[in-house]
Protein backbone atom coordinates (compact mmCIF):
# COMPACT_ATOMS: atom_id res chain seq x y z
CA UNK A 1 0.00 0.00 0.00
CA UNK A 2 1.67 3.19 -1.15
CA UNK A 3 0.67 6.56 0.16
CA UNK A 4 -0.68 8.97 -2.47
CA UNK A 5 -0.64 11.81 0.02
CA UNK A 6 1.72 12.14 2.94
CA UNK A 7 1.83 14.95 5.50
CA UNK A 8 4.72 15.12 7.91
CA UNK A 9 4.88 17.58 10.74
CA UNK A 10 2.75 20.16 8.92
CA UNK A 11 2.18 23.48 10.66
CA UNK A 12 -0.11 26.30 9.54
CA UNK A 13 -1.23 29.63 10.89
CA UNK A 14 -3.65 32.43 10.04
CA UNK A 15 -1.69 35.55 10.89
CA UNK A 16 -0.69 35.15 14.54
CA UNK A 17 -3.09 32.26 15.17
CA UNK A 18 -1.32 28.92 15.15
CA UNK A 19 -3.82 26.32 13.91
CA UNK A 20 -1.85 23.21 13.00
CA UNK A 21 0.91 22.10 15.40
CA UNK A 22 2.64 19.41 13.39
CA UNK A 23 0.14 17.15 11.66
CA UNK A 24 1.31 13.86 10.17
CA UNK A 25 -1.02 11.66 8.17
CA UNK A 26 -1.03 9.39 5.13
CA UNK A 27 -3.70 8.60 2.57
CA UNK A 28 -3.21 5.37 0.63
CA UNK A 29 -3.98 5.37 -3.08
CA UNK A 30 -7.53 4.16 -3.68
CA UNK A 31 -8.69 4.62 -0.10
CA UNK A 32 -11.18 6.84 1.69
CA UNK A 33 -9.71 8.53 4.76
CA UNK A 34 -11.65 10.72 7.16
CA UNK A 35 -10.50 13.45 9.51
CA UNK A 36 -12.61 13.83 12.65
CA UNK A 37 -12.46 16.21 15.55
CA UNK A 38 -14.26 19.05 17.34
CA UNK A 39 -14.74 22.53 15.91
CA UNK A 40 -11.50 24.46 15.71
CA UNK A 41 -9.33 21.34 15.77
CA UNK A 42 -7.79 22.24 12.41
CA UNK A 43 -9.66 19.83 10.14
CA UNK A 44 -10.48 22.39 7.46
CA UNK A 45 -7.00 23.88 7.73
CA UNK A 46 -5.49 20.45 7.09
CA UNK A 47 -7.31 20.29 3.74
CA UNK A 48 -6.32 23.89 3.00
CA UNK A 49 -2.71 23.05 3.70
CA UNK A 50 -2.86 20.27 1.10
CA UNK A 51 -4.44 22.46 -1.62
CA UNK A 52 -2.17 25.39 -0.80
CA UNK A 53 -4.90 27.83 0.24
CA UNK A 54 -3.14 28.53 3.52
CA UNK A 55 0.52 29.17 4.31
CA UNK A 56 2.10 26.09 5.76
CA UNK A 57 5.44 24.54 6.64
CA UNK A 58 6.53 20.94 6.99
CA UNK A 59 6.50 18.29 4.32
CA UNK A 60 3.50 17.58 2.10
CA UNK A 61 4.11 14.99 -0.59
CA UNK A 62 1.59 14.09 -3.28
CA UNK A 63 2.41 11.14 -5.56
CA UNK A 64 6.04 11.45 -4.50
CA UNK A 65 6.18 15.16 -5.27
CA UNK A 66 6.57 17.98 -2.77
CA UNK A 67 3.66 20.43 -2.68
CA UNK A 68 5.69 22.99 -0.73
CA UNK A 69 5.69 25.61 -3.49
CA UNK A 70 2.37 24.70 -5.06
CA UNK A 71 -0.61 27.07 -4.79
CA UNK A 72 -4.30 26.21 -5.22
CA UNK A 73 -4.34 26.45 -9.01
CA UNK A 74 -1.17 24.37 -9.20
CA UNK A 75 -2.71 21.74 -6.93
CA UNK A 76 -5.73 21.52 -9.24
CA UNK A 77 -3.35 21.04 -12.17
CA UNK A 78 -1.68 18.14 -10.35
CA UNK A 79 -5.05 16.43 -9.94
CA UNK A 80 -6.17 17.51 -6.48
CA UNK A 81 -9.84 18.55 -6.38
CA UNK A 82 -10.78 20.47 -3.26
CA UNK A 83 -14.47 20.95 -2.48
CA UNK A 84 -14.25 23.65 0.20
CA UNK A 85 -16.58 24.48 3.06
CA UNK A 86 -19.62 26.17 1.57
CA UNK A 87 -19.06 24.07 -1.56
CA UNK A 88 -17.37 26.69 -3.72
CA UNK A 89 -20.30 26.69 -6.12
CA UNK A 90 -20.48 29.60 -8.54
CA UNK A 91 -24.11 30.36 -7.81
CA UNK A 92 -24.38 33.05 -10.50
CA UNK A 93 -23.23 30.63 -13.23
CA UNK A 94 -25.24 27.79 -14.75
CA UNK A 95 -24.87 24.15 -13.76
CA UNK A 96 -23.14 23.42 -17.05
CA UNK A 97 -20.70 26.33 -16.59
CA UNK A 98 -19.88 25.06 -13.09
CA UNK A 99 -19.08 21.65 -14.52
CA UNK A 100 -16.94 23.17 -17.29
CA UNK A 101 -15.03 25.06 -14.60
CA UNK A 102 -14.40 21.78 -12.80
CA UNK A 103 -12.56 20.59 -15.89
CA UNK A 104 -10.84 23.95 -16.38
CA UNK A 105 -7.32 22.53 -16.27
CA UNK A 106 -8.10 19.70 -18.68
CA UNK A 107 -7.52 19.96 -22.41
CA UNK A 108 -9.78 18.58 -25.10
CA UNK A 109 -13.36 17.35 -24.87
CA UNK A 110 -14.85 16.64 -21.47
CA UNK A 111 -17.97 15.01 -22.94
CA UNK A 112 -17.10 11.52 -21.58
CA UNK A 113 -16.62 12.96 -18.07
CA UNK A 114 -19.89 14.89 -18.33
CA UNK A 115 -21.78 11.75 -19.33
CA UNK A 116 -20.19 9.84 -16.50
CA UNK A 117 -21.14 12.56 -14.04
CA UNK A 118 -24.71 12.64 -15.34
CA UNK A 119 -24.96 8.88 -14.81
CA UNK A 120 -24.19 9.44 -11.12
CA UNK A 121 -26.25 12.64 -10.81
CA UNK A 122 -29.08 12.41 -13.39
CA UNK A 123 -30.83 15.56 -12.12
CA UNK A 124 -27.83 17.68 -13.18
CA UNK A 125 -28.39 16.77 -16.81
CA UNK A 126 -31.95 18.16 -16.74
CA UNK A 127 -30.77 21.36 -15.08
CA UNK A 128 -27.72 22.13 -17.18
CA UNK A 129 -28.98 25.62 -18.03
CA UNK A 130 -30.28 26.49 -14.59
CA UNK A 131 -28.42 28.97 -12.38
CA UNK A 132 -26.53 26.96 -9.77
CA UNK A 133 -27.71 29.34 -7.02
CA UNK A 134 -31.30 28.22 -7.58
CA UNK A 135 -30.50 24.60 -6.70
CA UNK A 136 -31.33 23.34 -3.22
CA UNK A 137 -28.56 22.84 -0.67
CA UNK A 138 -28.41 19.11 -1.31
CA UNK A 139 -28.33 19.57 -5.07
CA UNK A 140 -25.56 22.15 -4.72
CA UNK A 141 -23.50 19.67 -2.69
CA UNK A 142 -24.03 17.05 -5.42
CA UNK A 143 -23.02 19.64 -8.01
CA UNK A 144 -19.86 20.41 -6.04
CA UNK A 145 -19.01 16.72 -6.00
CA UNK A 146 -19.75 16.43 -9.72
CA UNK A 147 -17.64 19.51 -10.46
CA UNK A 148 -14.73 17.99 -8.57
CA UNK A 149 -15.17 14.71 -10.39
CA UNK A 150 -15.01 16.09 -13.97
CA UNK A 151 -11.42 17.06 -13.23
CA UNK A 152 -10.76 13.28 -13.06
CA UNK A 153 -8.76 14.01 -9.90
CA UNK A 154 -6.34 11.60 -8.29
CA UNK A 155 -7.29 12.97 -4.90
CA UNK A 156 -10.57 14.46 -3.74
CA UNK A 157 -10.59 16.73 -0.68
CA UNK A 158 -14.10 17.03 0.77
CA UNK A 159 -14.81 19.54 3.53
CA UNK A 160 -17.87 18.80 5.69
CA UNK A 161 -20.13 17.64 2.87
CA UNK A 162 -22.97 16.99 5.35
CA UNK A 163 -23.15 20.60 6.56
CA UNK A 164 -26.72 21.86 6.40
CA UNK A 165 -28.09 18.79 4.62
CA UNK A 166 -31.00 16.54 5.61
CA UNK A 167 -29.85 13.14 6.98
CA UNK A 168 -31.33 11.32 3.98
CA UNK A 169 -29.20 13.42 1.62
CA UNK A 170 -26.07 12.97 3.70
CA UNK A 171 -26.45 9.18 3.47
CA UNK A 172 -27.00 9.46 -0.29
CA UNK A 173 -23.93 11.65 -0.63
CA UNK A 174 -21.68 9.24 1.24
CA UNK A 175 -23.08 6.35 -0.79
CA UNK A 176 -22.01 8.17 -3.98
CA UNK A 177 -18.57 9.00 -2.57
CA UNK A 178 -18.10 5.32 -1.70
CA UNK A 179 -19.30 4.33 -5.19
CA UNK A 180 -16.87 6.75 -6.85
CA UNK A 181 -14.13 5.26 -4.73
CA UNK A 182 -14.99 1.65 -5.54
CA UNK A 183 -15.85 2.00 -9.23
CA UNK A 184 -13.52 4.80 -10.29
CA UNK A 185 -10.69 4.23 -7.86
CA UNK A 186 -10.97 7.78 -6.53
CA UNK A 187 -8.88 8.53 -3.45
CA UNK A 188 -10.75 10.68 -0.93
CA UNK A 189 -9.77 12.67 2.14
CA UNK A 190 -12.95 13.81 3.86
CA UNK A 191 -13.41 16.10 6.85
CA UNK A 192 -16.65 15.40 8.66
CA UNK A 193 -18.66 16.21 11.78
CA UNK A 194 -20.89 13.21 11.36
CA UNK A 195 -18.41 10.63 12.64
CA UNK A 196 -20.85 7.78 12.40
CA UNK A 197 -21.39 8.11 8.65
CA UNK A 198 -17.81 9.09 7.96
CA UNK A 199 -16.42 6.01 9.66
CA UNK A 200 -18.88 3.84 7.77
CA UNK A 201 -17.69 5.19 4.45
CA UNK A 202 -13.99 5.47 5.25
CA UNK A 203 -11.25 2.86 5.40
CA UNK A 204 -9.24 4.76 7.97
CA UNK A 205 -9.47 7.88 10.06
CA UNK A 206 -7.54 10.47 12.04
CA UNK A 207 -8.82 12.37 15.05
CA UNK A 208 -7.57 15.91 15.52
CA UNK A 209 -7.68 17.99 18.65
CA UNK A 210 -6.24 21.50 18.94
CA UNK A 211 -4.12 21.12 15.82
CA UNK A 212 -2.62 17.74 16.65
CA UNK A 213 -3.41 14.15 15.69
CA UNK A 214 -4.54 12.46 18.91
CA UNK A 215 -5.69 9.17 17.49
CA UNK A 216 -5.55 7.27 14.22
CA UNK A 217 -6.38 3.85 12.87
CA UNK A 218 -8.62 1.86 10.62
CA UNK A 219 -12.33 2.67 10.73
CA UNK A 220 -13.04 -0.52 12.61
CA UNK A 221 -10.43 0.30 15.23
CA UNK A 222 -11.76 3.81 15.66
CA UNK A 223 -15.33 2.62 15.92
CA UNK A 224 -14.29 0.24 18.68
CA UNK A 225 -12.37 2.88 20.62
CA UNK A 226 -14.14 3.91 23.81
CA UNK A 227 -13.19 7.57 23.76
CA UNK A 228 -14.33 7.92 20.13
CA UNK A 229 -17.60 6.22 20.95
CA UNK A 230 -18.27 8.57 23.80
CA UNK A 231 -17.14 11.81 22.15
CA UNK A 232 -18.22 11.39 18.54
CA UNK A 233 -20.59 8.48 18.15
CA UNK A 234 -22.67 9.08 21.25
CA UNK A 235 -23.29 5.54 22.54
CA UNK B 1 -34.41 13.05 -4.41
CA UNK B 2 -37.02 14.09 -1.87
CA UNK B 3 -36.35 17.80 -1.91
CA UNK B 4 -36.04 18.12 -5.68
CA UNK B 5 -39.66 19.07 -6.21
CA UNK B 6 -39.94 21.61 -3.42
CA UNK B 7 -36.65 23.19 -4.43
CA UNK B 8 -37.86 23.50 -8.03
CA UNK B 9 -40.90 25.37 -6.78
CA UNK B 10 -38.75 27.57 -4.60
CA UNK B 11 -36.57 28.26 -7.64
CA UNK B 12 -39.57 29.32 -9.69
CA UNK B 13 -40.76 31.59 -6.91
CA UNK B 14 -37.38 33.21 -6.68
CA UNK B 15 -37.44 33.83 -10.39
CA UNK B 16 -40.96 35.20 -10.11
CA UNK B 17 -39.80 37.69 -7.52
CA UNK B 18 -36.91 38.66 -9.76
CA UNK B 19 -39.29 39.19 -12.66
CA UNK B 20 -41.55 41.45 -10.61
CA UNK B 21 -38.54 43.64 -9.81
CA UNK B 22 -37.20 43.86 -13.37
CA UNK B 23 -40.62 44.13 -15.03
CA UNK B 24 -40.88 47.79 -14.02
CA UNK B 25 -37.45 48.47 -15.49
CA UNK B 26 -38.40 46.86 -18.80
CA UNK B 27 -41.68 48.82 -18.87
CA UNK B 28 -39.78 52.09 -18.34
CA UNK B 29 -37.33 51.19 -21.11
CA UNK B 30 -40.16 50.18 -23.43
CA UNK B 31 -41.94 53.45 -22.68
CA UNK B 32 -38.78 55.41 -23.44
CA UNK B 33 -38.31 53.52 -26.72
CA UNK B 34 -41.92 54.24 -27.79
CA UNK B 35 -41.51 57.91 -26.85
CA UNK B 36 -38.34 58.15 -28.96
CA UNK B 37 -39.94 56.32 -31.89
CA UNK B 38 -43.02 58.58 -31.94
CA UNK B 39 -40.81 61.64 -31.58
CA UNK B 40 -38.62 60.51 -34.50
CA UNK B 41 -41.66 59.92 -36.72
CA UNK B 42 -43.16 63.33 -35.96
CA UNK B 43 -40.09 65.54 -36.18
CA UNK B 44 -36.96 65.27 -38.30
CA UNK B 45 -35.04 67.45 -35.83
CA UNK B 46 -35.99 65.08 -32.99
CA UNK B 47 -34.86 62.11 -35.12
CA UNK B 48 -31.53 63.80 -35.80
CA UNK B 49 -30.93 64.47 -32.11
CA UNK B 50 -31.90 60.90 -31.22
CA UNK B 51 -29.46 59.37 -33.70
CA UNK B 52 -26.64 61.61 -32.60
CA UNK B 53 -27.56 60.78 -28.99
CA UNK B 54 -27.36 57.07 -29.74
CA UNK B 55 -23.93 57.51 -31.34
CA UNK B 56 -22.59 59.54 -28.39
CA UNK B 57 -24.34 57.17 -26.02
CA UNK B 58 -22.61 54.15 -27.51
CA UNK B 59 -19.28 55.88 -26.83
CA UNK B 60 -20.31 56.49 -23.19
CA UNK B 61 -21.59 52.91 -23.01
CA UNK B 62 -18.30 51.51 -24.26
CA UNK B 63 -16.30 53.39 -21.63
CA UNK B 64 -18.92 52.50 -19.00
CA UNK B 65 -18.49 48.84 -19.96
CA UNK B 66 -14.75 49.19 -19.38
CA UNK B 67 -15.49 50.56 -15.89
CA UNK B 68 -17.90 47.68 -15.22
CA UNK B 69 -15.36 45.04 -16.30
CA UNK B 70 -12.79 46.38 -13.85
CA UNK B 71 -15.40 46.86 -11.13
CA UNK B 72 -16.68 43.30 -11.43
CA UNK B 73 -13.16 41.90 -11.22
CA UNK B 74 -11.76 44.06 -8.43
CA UNK B 75 -14.73 45.96 -6.93
CA UNK B 76 -12.92 49.18 -7.62
CA UNK B 77 -13.70 52.04 -9.99
CA UNK B 78 -10.73 52.75 -12.24
CA UNK B 79 -10.59 56.54 -12.20
CA UNK B 80 -7.86 56.45 -14.84
CA UNK B 81 -10.03 54.60 -17.39
CA UNK B 82 -10.82 57.81 -19.29
CA UNK B 83 -7.23 59.04 -19.30
CA UNK B 84 -6.06 55.63 -20.45
CA UNK B 85 -8.50 55.96 -23.37
CA UNK B 86 -7.12 59.45 -24.05
CA UNK B 87 -3.56 58.10 -24.08
CA UNK B 88 -4.42 55.32 -26.52
CA UNK B 89 -6.14 57.84 -28.80
CA UNK B 90 -2.88 59.86 -28.83
CA UNK B 91 -1.05 56.65 -29.68
CA UNK B 92 -3.40 56.17 -32.65
CA UNK B 93 -2.71 59.79 -33.65
CA UNK B 94 1.05 59.16 -33.48
CA UNK B 95 0.79 55.96 -35.53
CA UNK B 96 -1.11 57.87 -38.20
CA UNK B 97 1.50 60.63 -38.11
CA UNK B 98 4.03 57.93 -38.92
CA UNK B 99 2.00 57.05 -42.00
CA UNK B 100 -0.27 54.20 -41.00
CA UNK B 101 -3.79 54.26 -42.43
CA UNK B 102 -6.70 54.81 -40.04
CA UNK B 103 -7.86 51.22 -39.72
CA UNK B 104 -4.35 49.80 -39.40
CA UNK B 105 -3.63 52.36 -36.68
CA UNK B 106 -7.00 51.49 -35.11
CA UNK B 107 -6.15 47.77 -34.90
CA UNK B 108 -2.60 48.44 -33.69
CA UNK B 109 -3.94 50.81 -31.02
CA UNK B 110 -6.32 48.18 -29.68
CA UNK B 111 -3.45 45.70 -29.43
CA UNK B 112 -1.28 48.28 -27.66
CA UNK B 113 -4.18 49.14 -25.33
CA UNK B 114 -4.53 45.49 -24.37
CA UNK B 115 -0.83 45.19 -23.60
CA UNK B 116 -0.86 48.47 -21.69
CA UNK B 117 -3.91 47.56 -19.58
CA UNK B 118 -2.42 44.18 -18.70
CA UNK B 119 0.95 45.73 -17.87
CA UNK B 120 -0.60 48.39 -15.62
CA UNK B 121 -2.56 45.77 -13.70
CA UNK B 122 0.55 43.64 -13.14
CA UNK B 123 2.93 46.46 -12.22
CA UNK B 124 0.73 48.97 -10.36
CA UNK B 125 -2.49 47.31 -9.22
CA UNK B 126 -1.36 43.81 -8.27
CA UNK B 127 1.06 44.94 -5.55
CA UNK B 128 -1.67 46.86 -3.68
CA UNK B 129 -4.66 44.74 -4.67
CA UNK B 130 -4.86 42.76 -1.44
CA UNK B 131 -4.21 45.72 0.85
CA UNK B 132 -7.42 47.71 0.63
CA UNK B 133 -9.93 49.14 -1.80
CA UNK B 134 -8.76 52.65 -0.93
CA UNK B 135 -5.17 51.79 -1.84
CA UNK B 136 -6.25 50.61 -5.30
CA UNK B 137 -8.44 53.70 -5.81
CA UNK B 138 -5.53 55.96 -4.89
CA UNK B 139 -3.30 54.14 -7.35
CA UNK B 140 -5.87 54.70 -10.13
CA UNK B 141 -6.11 58.40 -9.23
CA UNK B 142 -2.31 58.58 -9.34
CA UNK B 143 -2.39 56.86 -12.71
CA UNK B 144 -4.85 59.52 -13.92
CA UNK B 145 -2.36 62.26 -13.02
CA UNK B 146 0.61 60.31 -14.37
CA UNK B 147 -0.97 59.69 -17.78
CA UNK B 148 -2.07 63.32 -17.98
CA UNK B 149 1.50 64.43 -17.32
CA UNK B 150 3.04 62.02 -19.80
CA UNK B 151 0.69 63.02 -22.62
CA UNK B 152 1.28 66.73 -22.01
CA UNK B 153 5.02 66.07 -21.94
CA UNK B 154 5.13 64.07 -25.19
CA UNK B 155 2.46 65.72 -27.32
CA UNK B 156 1.85 69.08 -25.62
CA UNK B 157 -1.47 70.58 -24.58
CA UNK B 158 -2.42 72.04 -27.97
CA UNK B 159 -5.14 70.52 -30.15
CA UNK B 160 -4.30 67.71 -32.55
CA UNK B 161 -6.45 66.50 -35.39
CA UNK B 162 -7.02 62.84 -36.05
CA UNK B 163 -8.01 62.16 -39.67
CA UNK B 164 -11.17 60.14 -39.14
CA UNK B 165 -12.33 58.27 -42.26
CA UNK B 166 -16.03 58.81 -41.60
CA UNK B 167 -16.30 62.13 -43.47
CA UNK B 168 -19.09 64.66 -43.18
CA UNK B 169 -21.59 63.15 -45.62
CA UNK B 170 -25.02 62.00 -44.52
CA UNK B 171 -27.59 59.41 -45.48
CA UNK B 172 -31.03 60.78 -46.16
CA UNK B 173 -33.73 58.64 -44.59
CA UNK B 174 -37.22 60.11 -45.06
CA UNK B 175 -35.94 63.67 -44.75
CA UNK B 176 -33.75 62.91 -41.74
CA UNK B 177 -30.05 63.49 -42.32
CA UNK B 178 -28.10 60.72 -40.67
CA UNK B 179 -24.35 61.43 -40.70
CA UNK B 180 -22.17 58.52 -41.85
CA UNK B 181 -20.08 59.22 -38.78
CA UNK B 182 -22.93 58.36 -36.38
CA UNK B 183 -23.65 55.08 -38.14
CA UNK B 184 -19.95 54.12 -38.15
CA UNK B 185 -19.52 54.95 -34.47
CA UNK B 186 -22.58 52.95 -33.42
CA UNK B 187 -21.46 50.05 -35.63
CA UNK B 188 -17.85 49.96 -34.39
CA UNK B 189 -18.90 50.11 -30.74
CA UNK B 190 -21.54 47.41 -31.21
CA UNK B 191 -19.09 45.07 -32.95
CA UNK B 192 -16.45 45.55 -30.23
CA UNK B 193 -18.97 45.02 -27.46
CA UNK B 194 -20.33 41.89 -29.14
CA UNK B 195 -16.81 40.49 -29.52
CA UNK B 196 -16.02 41.08 -25.86
CA UNK B 197 -19.38 39.60 -24.85
CA UNK B 198 -18.72 36.52 -26.99
CA UNK B 199 -15.31 36.12 -25.43
CA UNK B 200 -16.82 36.09 -21.94
CA UNK B 201 -19.78 33.93 -22.88
CA UNK B 202 -18.31 31.26 -25.13
CA UNK B 203 -14.61 30.80 -24.44
CA UNK B 204 -12.78 28.99 -21.71
CA UNK B 205 -10.74 32.07 -20.83
CA UNK B 206 -14.01 34.01 -20.59
CA UNK B 207 -15.45 31.42 -18.22
CA UNK B 208 -12.27 31.56 -16.13
CA UNK B 209 -12.48 35.35 -16.01
CA UNK B 210 -16.07 35.30 -14.86
CA UNK B 211 -15.26 32.69 -12.20
CA UNK B 212 -12.24 34.68 -11.02
CA UNK B 213 -14.36 37.83 -10.72
CA UNK B 214 -17.23 36.10 -8.91
CA UNK B 215 -15.31 33.97 -6.40
CA UNK B 216 -11.52 34.21 -6.64
CA UNK B 217 -10.78 31.60 -3.95
CA UNK B 218 -13.11 28.99 -5.44
CA UNK B 219 -11.82 29.76 -8.94
CA UNK B 220 -8.24 29.10 -7.83
CA UNK B 221 -9.33 25.74 -6.40
CA UNK B 222 -10.53 24.56 -9.82
CA UNK B 223 -7.23 25.65 -11.36
CA UNK B 224 -8.02 29.15 -12.68
CA UNK B 225 -4.99 31.45 -12.50
CA UNK B 226 -6.85 34.29 -10.86
CA UNK B 227 -4.08 36.91 -11.14
CA UNK B 228 -3.70 36.35 -14.89
CA UNK B 229 -7.46 36.61 -15.33
CA UNK B 230 -7.55 39.99 -13.56
CA UNK B 231 -4.71 41.23 -15.77
CA UNK B 232 -6.54 40.10 -18.92
CA UNK B 233 -9.66 41.84 -17.59
CA UNK B 234 -7.74 45.12 -17.30
CA UNK B 235 -6.43 44.58 -20.83
CA UNK B 236 -9.93 44.10 -22.24
CA UNK B 237 -11.20 47.15 -20.34
CA UNK B 238 -8.38 49.20 -21.87
CA UNK B 239 -9.37 47.92 -25.34
CA UNK B 240 -12.99 49.02 -24.82
CA UNK B 241 -11.71 52.35 -23.52
CA UNK B 242 -9.53 52.72 -26.61
CA UNK B 243 -12.57 52.13 -28.82
CA UNK B 244 -14.46 54.78 -26.81
CA UNK B 245 -11.57 57.25 -27.19
CA UNK B 246 -11.20 56.71 -30.93
CA UNK B 247 -14.95 56.97 -31.46
CA UNK B 248 -15.32 60.02 -29.21
CA UNK B 249 -12.71 61.99 -31.15
CA UNK B 250 -14.85 62.61 -34.28
CA UNK B 251 -17.48 64.34 -32.10
CA UNK B 252 -14.89 66.68 -30.61
CA UNK B 253 -13.19 67.29 -33.96
CA UNK B 254 -9.90 67.49 -32.14
CA UNK B 255 -7.69 65.81 -29.62
CA UNK B 256 -6.55 67.42 -26.38
CA UNK B 257 -5.28 65.95 -23.11
CA UNK B 258 -8.59 66.71 -21.39
CA UNK B 259 -10.94 65.45 -24.07
CA UNK B 260 -11.98 62.25 -22.25
CA UNK B 261 -12.70 63.87 -18.89
CA UNK B 262 -16.34 64.85 -19.45
CA UNK B 263 -16.90 61.52 -21.18
CA UNK B 264 -15.61 59.69 -18.10
CA UNK B 265 -18.25 61.50 -16.05
CA UNK B 266 -20.98 60.40 -18.48
CA UNK B 267 -19.59 56.87 -18.39
CA UNK B 268 -19.69 56.90 -14.56
CA UNK B 269 -23.32 58.00 -14.71
CA UNK B 270 -24.06 55.33 -17.32
CA UNK B 271 -22.38 52.57 -15.31
CA UNK B 272 -24.19 53.54 -12.10
CA UNK B 273 -27.48 53.86 -13.97
CA UNK B 274 -26.98 50.37 -15.36
CA UNK B 275 -26.17 48.91 -11.96
CA UNK B 276 -22.33 48.86 -11.93
CA UNK B 277 -22.24 45.05 -12.02
CA UNK B 278 -24.15 44.69 -15.27
CA UNK B 279 -22.45 44.89 -18.69
CA UNK B 280 -25.79 45.18 -20.49
CA UNK B 281 -26.81 47.84 -17.98
CA UNK B 282 -23.69 49.89 -18.75
CA UNK B 283 -24.52 49.88 -22.45
CA UNK B 284 -28.20 50.72 -21.96
CA UNK B 285 -27.19 53.37 -19.40
CA UNK B 286 -24.75 54.88 -21.89
CA UNK B 287 -27.37 55.08 -24.64
CA UNK B 288 -29.93 56.57 -22.21
CA UNK B 289 -27.51 59.27 -21.03
CA UNK B 290 -26.39 60.03 -24.59
CA UNK B 291 -29.90 60.43 -25.98
CA UNK B 292 -31.19 62.38 -22.97
CA UNK B 293 -28.25 64.80 -23.02
CA UNK B 294 -28.49 65.40 -26.77
CA UNK B 295 -32.25 66.04 -26.61
CA UNK B 296 -31.87 68.45 -23.69
CA UNK B 297 -29.06 70.35 -25.38
CA UNK B 298 -31.10 70.39 -28.61
CA UNK B 299 -34.39 71.59 -27.18
CA UNK B 300 -33.33 73.63 -24.16
CA UNK B 301 -30.32 75.54 -25.49
CA UNK B 302 -30.39 77.77 -22.38
CA UNK B 303 -29.11 74.80 -20.39
CA UNK B 304 -26.87 74.12 -23.32
CA UNK B 305 -23.54 72.50 -23.44
CA UNK B 306 -22.27 74.08 -20.23
CA UNK B 307 -24.61 72.23 -17.88
CA UNK B 308 -24.26 68.79 -19.48
CA UNK B 309 -21.72 67.51 -17.00
CA UNK B 310 -23.65 68.68 -13.91
CA UNK B 311 -26.68 66.99 -15.44
CA UNK B 312 -24.78 63.71 -15.61
CA UNK B 313 -23.88 64.15 -11.95
CA UNK B 314 -27.54 64.78 -11.15
CA UNK B 315 -28.43 61.47 -12.80
CA UNK B 316 -25.71 59.74 -10.79
CA UNK B 317 -26.99 61.20 -7.53
CA UNK B 318 -30.61 60.42 -8.35
CA UNK B 319 -29.84 56.77 -9.12
CA UNK B 320 -27.82 56.37 -5.94
CA UNK B 321 -30.65 57.91 -3.89
CA UNK B 322 -33.66 56.26 -5.52
CA UNK B 323 -32.42 52.90 -6.84
CA UNK B 324 -28.83 52.21 -5.79
CA UNK B 325 -28.81 48.91 -7.68
CA UNK B 326 -29.46 50.74 -10.96
CA UNK B 327 -31.53 49.36 -13.81
CA UNK B 328 -30.02 45.89 -14.01
CA UNK B 329 -28.04 45.58 -10.80
CA UNK B 330 -28.98 42.90 -8.35
CA UNK B 331 -28.69 42.96 -4.65
CA UNK B 332 -26.48 40.09 -3.61
CA UNK B 333 -28.64 37.16 -2.70
CA UNK B 334 -26.82 33.99 -1.90
CA UNK B 335 -28.15 30.71 -0.74
CA UNK B 336 -26.08 29.27 2.08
Amino acid sequence: MTALLELEDVEARYGPVHVLHGISLAVAEGSVVTVLGPNGAGKTTTLRAVSGTVRRSGSIRFAGRSLQRVGPDGAARLGIAHVPEGRGTFSELTVSENLRLGAYTRRGSIQPELERVFSYFPFLSERRRQQAGTLSGGEQQMLALARAFVLRPRLLLLDEPSLGLAPVLVAELFRIVRELNEKEGLTVLVVEQNAHLALQAADAGYVLEAGRVVLSGSSAELRADDSIRRSYLGY
Amino acid sequence: MASAESSAIAGLRRRGALDAGTATVWLVLLGAAIFLLIGCLRSTAFAGYTIQGLALGSVYGSLALALVLVYRATHVINFAQGELAMLTTYIAYQLMQWGLSYWVAFAATLAIAFALGTLLQVTLIRPVQHRSVIAVVIVTVGLFILIDGIVNWIWGADFKVLQSPFGFASFDVGGVAIPHKDVWVIGVVLVSVLLVWGLFRFTKVGLGMRAAALRPAAAALVGVRVDSMLAIGWGLAAVLGAVAGLMAEPFQFSLSPTFMQPILVYAFAAAVLGGLESPAGALVGGLAIGVTLTLIVGYVPQIGAELQTPFAFAVLLLVLLVKPTGLFGRREVRRV
